[in-house]
């Protein structure tokens, strides 16, 4: 037996004993996902048990270090491990930017006394993170950004608003872009990357209504806020490699997550939530959605789901058969979110006058939520940079077009 | 299913597309169609072709083939359609080939098959008549019962690679009116058969293509390839793994010419600049770069499901052609659009590859015919 098939079955053996029997199914969405923190509440006892247990193991962050509070698996025991959750219906223990975004930075671009204050108390989830990037004047433009930090002693003082910090009134600590030399000769070269605690007096956080209501959208203000200058990652003045970096972490989130909302095979003939919903909304003719058209339309965007989903799939197997990584995320990034508005898209038009529902009476609670994701998807290709900035990057980077 | 290549693929694939640039580059298609030549390819090449073992690649080794899939095979069909190489591949070998393969008794077997693995015979596929378009149970061409065998007449265009062909598998109604989906037997009939005639037809792309007419063309029970009756099932068998083929010199069609446009953008200099410094070409051509890889993709999986005899193997079928048919024809045409004038000139080789990717998606259904069949297939 190969010693991933011996990982397979302890870690499946594991699992059958150490998973609480109530989360079995509750593979829920994001806002329903355990994202930790020092304000985090936990719908069971179960839930959290959950956490510390798979913390415990490192498996909150399977590939992670274990000095750091990682799992320290290969990439390919990690595969299995997702995979067994998955058949086990599990839900993940632990999600949130901690675990996708300022982590695999701080693994790349942080110092050790860094990464063993901030790594171990995020696999356990203590501490909850936001993003700090984008500013009133400084959206697609970011390097233009003025939240000002000034040097006094060993602290940087700051002051400036930062948009679209999802979750910031939920958040702990919050990695931002700041502007430490203002007279830098290129305006990217004075951006400092730093970690700042949310609690620090100054900082002051307020939602943002959004076109499809609520949302975990924030502006965050920072007046006088007193950061010690060693919450600085890489260097002063470096911050936008960091960035960088780190936007390539997001893009790929975005990606995974629209990617892998495509459709699956289908089970034994069953329809997909699509079909079944024009079928619903239509009715049906010897079997074909009634409406020719529609039922045309759901097939492309179906067909068009599963060639994206197979491009997903093949880059990862590159991935895993040791090609490099090129700027794949980008695409992903484009088509993902294209796709996902194109869903709502449909989905909106086979509900008919069953769409025009905001609250109350007389719509389904289902109905009124693919309303409100209409709204919301209208967002995919503006957030994490816009699909004209992935396009930007495709045409210079991967068909190396001038600039 | 793992949508990545292995180390024996990514040799298949380099050595097809070395070949193909040193010994067919589209001056050599460019010069069959000034010539006004009656094939349009060259014998020699497709035995050459042979003795590298190409064409052998996705047959059983009983039958004298490598006994490997469609995912290798597709990986030289798309270096033949980088450069429009003419060989009669997709039409003889993936569907004259492959319905022998499949449905030809031991004695029809083994006088046909060697030599079209060796290159020194075609036999081409007659799947379409005047009016069916797509529909491949349509089929109007008579096979009356005679003493011992069949007597058939009828007339089927568009037989690809069917001009200079040794023989040609034709679909006929043993039973049954012309739209039923039983009642069709396929009969292999050799070019010199008293009653057949072989007309070469001339399409937009050049490809080589024959009106048949079959009047009274006498066939024994031997020429039978597939059950009495049953080869509705057999064609479609083999115009699926043909449309897989067809897809896969679709991507390298559309993958050159995009290569091709990347260049122009980058040395065709006007208002001072290259004109691939402009984002209204830079963002469009990125669109096109996306639709390729997506198109890559379906081939890739198209090929395993095929080989693999998945469940949803035809689905990825008509997936893999509409992305394909979608997308070379987006490629083209921004082709001709980004070259500007010179592109609609026939001195430049865009233009081919706008009619190939037309006559491409023309065959085997376009993307709204696989899109109805990817719905039915999939319970709507």
């Amino acid at each position: 037996m190969s010693d991933l098939e011996s990982f397979r079955r302890e870690t499946r053996a594991w699992l059958e004993a150490n998973a609480p029997a109530s989360l079995v199914g509750q593979v829920g969405n994001e806002l329903e996902g355990t994202w930790g923190g020092r304000k985090a509440t936990y719908p069971s006892a179960d839930t959290k048990r959950w956490l510390d247990r798979m913390a415990e193991r490192g498996w909150t962050a399977p590939t992670w270090p274990r000095e750091y509070g990682g799992g320290g698996l290969s990439s390919a025991q990690a595969k299995v491990l997702a995979q067994l959750l998955r058949e086990l219906k599990l839900p993940p223990p632990l999600i949130g930017f901690g675990l996708t975004m300022i982590g695999p930075t701080l693994l790349r671009f942080g110092n050790e006394a860094q990464k063993r204050l901030h790594l171990p108390r995020i696999t356990r989830g203590e501490i909850r993170w936001c993003q700090g990037y984008s500013e009133p004047g400084a959206g697609s433009d970011l390097a233009s950004l003025q939240t000002k930090a000034v040097r006094e002693g060993d602290h940087f003082v700051i002051n400036g608003t930062k948009v679209w910090t999802s979750y910031a009134d939920k958040a702990d600590w919050i990695f931002a872009l700041v502007r430490t030399d203002p007279n830098a000769r290129k305006k990217q070269e004075g951006i400092t990357f730093l970690l700042i605690d949310m609690d620090t007096p100054g900082v002051s956080v307020s939602p943002i209504l959004l076109i499809s209501g609520k949302s975990p959208f924030c502006e965050t203000h920072f007046q006088d806020v007193r950061v010690p200058v060693e919450n600085v990652v890489h260097e002063i003045g470096a911050g936008w490699t960091v960035a960088k970096a780190l936007l390539g972490h997001e893009r790929t989130m975005i990606a995974d997550a629209f990617g892998a909302a495509g459709p699956r095979p289908d089970k034994q003939g069953g329809r997909s939530f699509l079909a079944q919903t024009a079928v619903e909304k239509l009715g049906e003719r010897e079997g074909r959605i009634a409406d020719p058209v529609l039922r045309d339309e759901v097939a492309a965007f179906e067909m068009e789901s599963r060639a994206f989903a197979l491009t997903v799939q093949r880059t990862k197997d590159a991935a895993r058969a040791g090609h490099q990584p090129g700027s794949e995320s980008s695409m992903f990034k484009i088509y993902g979110t294209e796709l996902n508005q194109r869903r709502y898209e449909l989905l909106v038009r086979l509900l008919g006058p069953d769409a025009l529902g905001w609250e109350g009476p007389g719509f389904s609670d289902g109905d009124l939520e693919i309303t409100r994701e209409w709204l919301r998807s209208r967002g995919n290709t503006i957030e994490g940079g816009t699909s004209e900035i992935q396009l930007n990057i495709l045409a210079k980077h991967v068909l190396g077009l001038p600039a | 299913m793992q949508l990545v290549l292995s180390e024996d693929q990514e040799l298949i694939a380099a050595t097809a597309r070395d070949f193909v640039t040193s010994r067919s580059p589209v001056a050599r298609f460019r010069a069959l169609r000034d010539a006004g030549d009656p094939l349009g390819y060259a014998p020699a090449l497709l035995r050459e072709m042979a003795e590298l073992g190409w064409l052998g690649l996705p047959f059983d080794e009983k039958d004298g083939g490598a006994g490997l899939g469609l995912a290798e095979f597709v990986l030289i069909v798309e270096a033949l359609g980088r450069k429009l190489v003419p060989e009669p591949i997709v039409g003889a070998l993936a569907m004259g080939g492959f319905a022998l393969a499949a449905g030809a008794p031991a004695a029809l077997r083994a006088a046909w098959l060697p030599g079209v693995l060796e290159g020194t015979k075609v036999v081409a596929l007659a799947h379409q008549e005047p009016g069916t378009r797509y529909d491949l149970a349509r089929v109007e061409t008579r096979a009356e019962a005679t003493g011992g065998g069949h007597r058939l007449t009828g007339e089927k265009l568009q037989v690809l690679d069917g001009f200079g062909a040794d023989a040609v598998i034709v679909p006929a109604r043993t039973s049954g009116g012309p739209a039923d989906r039983a009642g069709i037997t396929l009969f292999l009939v050799e070019a010199k058969a008293p009653g057949l005639a072989l007309e070469r037809q001339h399409r937009v792309d050049d490809r080589n293509a024959a009106r048949v007419r079959l009047d009274g063309v006498v066939c024994g029970a031997e020429s039978m390839v597939g059950g009495m009756n049953e080869g509705a099932a057999l064609l479609e068998a083999v115009v699926d793994r043909a449309t897989v083929v067809l897809a896969a010199e679709m991507l390298g069609g559309m993958s050159e010419v995009f290569e091709q446009t990347l260049e122009y953008l980058k040395t065709r200099v006007q208002f001072g600049v290259p004109i691939g410094s402009f984002q209204a070409l830079q963002h469009r051509a990125a669109r096109v770069y996306m639709e390729i890889e997506l198109a890559r993709s379906s081939v890739m999986a198209a090929a395993r499901a095929v080989d693999a005899g998945q469940a949803d193997a035809a689905r990825l079928v008509s997936l893999a052609k509409a992305r394909c048919s979608t997308a070379y024809l987006l490629a083209a045409n921004e082709a001709v659009q980004m070259f500007g004038g010179v592109g609609m000139t026939d001195e430049y080789d865009v233009g081919f590859y706008l009619k190939r990717a037309r006559a491409a998606e023309l065959t085997f259904g376009d993307a709204a015919f696989h899109r109805q069949r990817w719905a039915e297939r999939s319970g709507y």
